[in-house]
């Protein structure tokens, strides 16, 4: 039994903090009524999958990776030799996707916050239940 | 190395460099980034045709960005599939940039315009960039591009199109970051982001916990991304109130290049031998598809909105696509039909988005109630409208009905006759709900239709609106004979034969 958590948990545990992080942000996303919460909690969704690709390029302990199923494989700079011999390094691949990954994450934050400000300025409220309610009326009286 | 083998990063380089170009002489005159883009696009169309050339007689062009070899840099693929969706894209976008010289002036501030053509620019750049890129990551950056500018112009419409706009930017967002995930996933597998070096070294793992999880977050991601119809929920309110020419845009090509992901993903990045011996997905996608077919049409009955009708047909419609591609598993008609769905698809839906933003241009109606009599006030708007309905429906001669027969001859191949009962009840689905506009509109007496029926001649709408219309509409009936002779039969073998899937029509 500690044999099994010290191998899936101990070992792993970027991976875990990562996971629990990403259903942290999904759960502010579905539950939150705030759309600006809703908005940081897709932030948080996104910054913790960046968190867990990075961890993957940590190939210095290929062992405890391979052991869970995953492969350090062909990356560009190093050689395979390398992580035989026991040098310590990391696989740069990952951190050069999450960078452009970090990019995008802030575009999509950067046009979502700018909807979240016309939507203000047309309802003067950012409350989806309000939100709905409005649309309701608008419904109603046949505004577009 | 031949000219043509320039030409997809040609494309899709150019199109980048012409957003900005246009945004910055927008700054001159607010007029000019209309033609340039539309110049621009007219020449990669041209470019699109060399290219569909050379891939049917010579072979699919492999361009290394950089000159770096395959594994390590990116690489450009185009085979019969890219060549063929990359001309229905770029001319999808050149019509639907004729139909909006007019119809943005109506549903769009002018001080917007310059911005609203470079957003246009750059998804028609993204959708280019997906079409033709070989590289898993490279397909993320072009999805998200085009994603971003899709969220944007649906946006730019203001009032009602805010909140749905908003949801989609969330739901959107969560699609792409679970296809990123899906495909660190399959790095992590194979230390690998091309896909043909993927479909090499995949096959070893096909057992594998962490290549089945990759594949299945991908799929879902797409599927967000494609309103497959347990996720569809952004889609319904957002084409309603997207300007016209975006719905337009978006429900004929944005989201069949999104499942064209899924089409690379099943035939290009693994194989159907995994699909249907080790993780069972083919029947299950077919059910799907079934349930998506019932479920869309059933909505689209219940909608009041012309808009929002056609965009719960949409999701039918996607549900044609899936089923092809579940089908394909079973017997290569499916690709068969999955193909011709997409430009069948592509051209009748374009049609009737434009021809219901036509309606609202001129008569300033949103809801099906309000259609009464419109045959004799806008017959041309009309008559399109008709015609594509028709096509969607299934009624010989249109392409829809080749569509539809290519998909029931697949199911019977396949011996899955359940899909057969599932396709014809879609066909009568489809007739209940068009036919609820199309009575309105030809079978309806208004009273006020006969007075303006003297007052103007024809639609009274300009020709920059009723050509790609009307020309949408035309290809309708004549692709349905395309379909049906021996006209497309290279090009089907041919893709057919870069799917890697058995048999030739």
């Amino acid at each position: 039994m500690i044999e099994w958590i010290t191998l899936h948990i101990v070992e792993k545990y970027n991976f875990w903090i990562a996971m629990i992080i990403v259903i942290i942000g999904l759960t502010a996303v579905v539950v939150k009524e705030n759309l600006l919460k809703k908005l940081i909690g897709l932030s948080i969704f996104q910054t913790a999958f960046f968190l867990w690709v990075v961890s993957l390029g940590d190939v210095g302990r290929g062992d405890i990776l391979r052991t869970w199923g995953l492969r350090t494989g062909a990356h560009p700079i190093l050689w395979k030799e390398a992580a035989e011999k026991g040098y310590i390094y990391m696989n740069p691949l990952p951190h050069v996707l999450m960078l452009t990954g970090i990019v995008v994450s802030a575009a999509t934050t950067a046009v979502a916050l700018a909807i979240v400000i016309r939507i203000y300025q047309k309802y003067g409220t950012i409350e989806e239940g309000e939100l709905i309610e409005k649309e309701l009326q608008f419904e109603r009286e046949g505004v577009n | 190395m031949q000219l043509v083998e320039h030409f997809p990063v040609l494309i899709v380089g150019l199109s980048m460099f012409t957003a900005y170009t246009m945004l910055l002489v927008g700054f001159l005159d607010r007029r000019l980034p209309y033609y340039i883009a539309l110049i621009m696009n007219s020449f990669f169309f041209i470019l699109s045709l060399f290219i569909l050339d050379y891939v049917l007689t010579v072979g699919p062009i492999r361009y290394w960005l950089g000159g770096w070899r395959p594994p390590w840099g990116i690489e450009y693929v185009v085979d019969a599939m890219n060549a063929y969706l990359l001309i229905i894209v770029i001319s999808i976008i050149i019509l639907g940039l004729i139909y909006s010289r007019s119809n943005v002036k109506h549903e769009i501030e002018e001080r917007k315009h310059v911005t609203f053509y470079v957003l246009v620019q750059l998804m028609a750049a993204g959708l280019y960039g997906i079409t033709v890129t070989g590289d898993l990551f490279n397909m993320f950056i072009w999805l998200e591009i085009a994603s971003l500018t899709a969220y944007a112009l649906i946006a730019v419409a203001g009032g009602r199109a805010l909140r749905p706009a908003y949801n989609y930017v969330i739901m959107g967002s969560i699609g792409a970051c679970l296809y990123i995930f899906g495909v660190c996933w399959l790095y992590a597998a194979t230390g690998t982001l091309n896909m043909a070096d993927m479909r090499l070294l995949l096959p070893l793992l096909y057992t594998d916990k962490v290549v089945q999880m990759g594949f299945a977050m991908i799929v879902v991601g797409v599927m967000i991304k494609a309103y497959i119809f347990p996720l569809h929920l952004w889609q319904p309110d957002c084409y309603t109130w997207a300007p016209s020419t975006i719905s337009s845009m978006m429900a004929s090509v944005h989201v069949k290049v999104m499942f064209y992901i899924l089409i690379r993903l099943f035939f290009s990045v693994f194989t159907l031998n995994f699909i249907w011996q080790y993780i069972r997905f083919d029947i299950l996608l077919c059910w799907l598809a079934a349930i998506a077919i019932l479920a869309g049409s059933i909505w689209a009955i219940k909608q009041s909105n012309l808009k929002r009708m056609l965009a719960y047909s949409s999701i039918s419609q996607m549900g044609y696509l899936l089923l092809g591609l579940g089908l394909s598993a079973f017997s290569y008609w499916g690709v068969v039909g999955l193909v011709a769905h997409i430009l069948n698809h592509a051209v009748g839906k374009g049609c009737l988005f434009m021809s219901a933003g036509a309606f609202y241009q001129k008569e300033g109606l949103r809801q099906i109630k309000d259609c009464e009599g419109l045959g004799k006030r806008m017959p041309f708007s009309s008559a399109a409208f008709t015609i594509a309905a028709a096509s969607l429906i299934g009624i010989p001669p249109t392409a829809g009905f080749a569509s539809k027969l290519f998909l029931i001859l697949a199911s019977l191949d396949a011996a899955q006759y359940q899909f057969v009962v599932v396709l014809l009840l879609s066909g009568l689905l489809n007739l209940i709900y068009f036919w609820r506009v199309i009575d309105k509109i030809y079978f309806v007496k208004h009273e006020e239709a006969t007075k303006r029926e003297v007052e103007r001649r024809g639609d009274g709408l300009p020709f920059s609106m009723l050509g790609p219309m009307l020309f949408l509409a035309s290809l309708c009936i004549v692709l349905g004979f395309v379909w049906l002779s021996d006209l497309s039969t290279p090009l089907m073998n041919q893709i057919l034969a870069n799917l890697g899937v058995g048999g030739s029509l």
